[in-house]
């Protein structure tokens, strides 16, 4: 096996082949993290209604997505959705960011079946009285829901949302199954043109690892803080 | 004020309250009081509709509380509620906790709540607390922010439902003495608790609810504490238990 050499990662290659990869998939996680904590709010909230045909589309559309593969969620997007969508995006968007706009639209819909259970639990979680309290002071179940329950259930649920978001960000990975330009795949482009293939794996790892290590740190040091707050 | 007509409530096969009349005057002061599991906390829970009846009738001001088509968030908006355990909103400071539903609810701007509010926060004497959140005060000190919280809806009666039950015993004093101060006003008011002492000292008069959600007993205060040889058996039995030898 020849020796490992990494001496083609100078700072030109690197802002060449990777930044607009790195860029592309930390601005995923970041939209699809919002977008799915809205979508699931929104489901939670639907399966916690108590109106029946609202429970079980919430309830169809969790199950659903979390029994199917993300990558084929991707692909099943990508080859399904007609091309005039992306027309409706202004000027040539839409066609030159096909698989991007793909790629964020199935992850804010696959991410919001989880979101949606962690806001249900943390709305669960709340104890009965704060509801009551809210209504005996003549709050309508929204105005509750809004002032009351879902702040808290949004605080306490924070560090379980970063967790979520750090398996989010793994899994920014899955778009090159469409061809969209991550980090990864900017790894993988800078290894074949340097022919340096084991060095690009090695790194694009380091690279997971030491994002998504610095996040659980945060996760920890969240969690001690919340601990407090309680 | 409250009138409450052959109240029956179940949760699944067990019945929680069983045939509950009772009658309360404006600025009548009226102790309900029973072993736990009477039913004490659903039936005064239902006069806000916090829990719902499925048989009878419960009149709030004339508003009809077991109708469908009543407004309840309105109704309640007029009746203030303490509860055993607080419930302040944690995540909101003391002034924050008195002005949201003033603000949400009755639509007053955030200066007149504020005014309100602080003015019922001196009242419970906590003005210095105004900028701390829940969770850095005592049980009693929060105890009272909640009291100040129901006041600043300028409530036409008042429900308190076991308000020093979960109080260190030094905490209690404080928190009854703001509830006899309101009840020196002639503030309408009902409340669920165990303090013989207060109700021997403020109330009009004195409910005695037993296991199974019946009312036992419903007469002044002088018959209840004065007359005891006249008294059920069973309320006898607990007054017992309760007041000191």
């Amino acid at each position: 096996m020849p020796a490992l050499d990494f001496s083609f990662y100078t700072w030109a290659n690197i802002s060449t082949y990777l930044l607009s990869g790195l860029y592309f998939s930390v601005s995923l996680t970041i939209a699809a993290t919002i977008g799915g904590i809205a979508l699931g709010t929104v489901i939670a909230l639907m399966r916690l209604s108590g109106i029946k045909p609202l429970e079980y589309a919430a309830l169809w559309y969790v199950n659903l997505l979390r029994s199917i593969p993300l990558v084929m969620v991707i692909l099943w997007f990508f080859l399904l959705m007609p091309s005039a969508f992306y027309n409706l995006f202004p000027g040539d968007i839409g066609q030159k960011y096909r698989a991007e706009i793909c790629a964020l639209i199935t992850f804010i819909i696959f991410e919001a079946a989880f979101f949606s259970e962690i806001v249900r639990a943390g709305i669960q979680s709340l104890p009965r009285g704060q509801t009551f309290a809210g209504q005996a002071l003549g709050m309508t179940y929204a105005q509750n829901m809004r002032y009351i329950v879902l702040p808290q259930a949004m605080r306490n649920m924070l560090p379980v949302f970063l967790t979520q978001t750090i398996v989010l960000f793994q899994d920014t990975s899955l778009v090159y199954a469409i061809g969209a330009y991550d980090i990864l795949k900017g790894f993988e482009i800078m290894g074949n043109t340097f022919g340096r293939r084991v060095e690009t794996y090695i790194m694009a790892a380091v690279v997971y690892f030491i994002i998504s290590f610095a996040l659980s740190m945060l996760v920890k040091r969240l969690n001690e803080k919340i601990r407090i707050l309680r | 004020m409250i009138e409450m007509k052959n109240v029956s409530k179940w949760y699944g096969a067990t019945q929680v309250l069983n045939d509950c009349s009772l009658n309360i005057e404006k600025g009548e002061v009226v102790v309900v009081c029973g072993p736990s599991g009477s039913g004490k906390s659903t039936l005064i829970k239902t006069i806000n509709a916090l829990e719902p009846v499925q048989k009878g009738e419960i009149y709030v001001d004339g508003v009809a509380v077991h109708d469908k088509a009543t407004n309840l968030p309105k109704l309640r908006s007029r009746v203030g509620m303490v509860f055993q355990h607080f419930e302040l909103f944690p995540h909101l400071t003391v002034t924050d906790n008195l002005t949201i539903a003033q603000m949400k609810v009755l639509g007053r701007g955030q200066d007149e709540a504020k005014q309100r509010g602080l003015k019922m926060l001196e009242r419970v004497g906590l003005t210095a607390h105004k900028d701390k959140f829940p969770g850095q005060l005592s049980g009693g000190q929060q105890q009272r922010v909640a009291i100040a919280r129901a006041l600043s809806m300028d409530p036409i009666v008042m429900l308190f439902d076991e308000p020093t039950s979960a109080l260190d015993p030094e905490m209690v004093g404080e928190v009854l003495d703001v509830m006899v101060g309101l009840a020196a006003e002639g503030m309408t008011m009902m409340v669920v608790t165990h303090e013989m002492g207060f109700a021997r000292k403020v109330s009009n008069r004195v409910i005695f609810m037993d296991v199974g959600g019946h009312i036992l007993e419903d007469t002044s205060k002088d018959e209840f504490f004065g007359n005891i040889e006249a008294r059920q058996p069973r309320t006898r039995e607990f007054l017992n238990k309760i007041l000191p030898h």
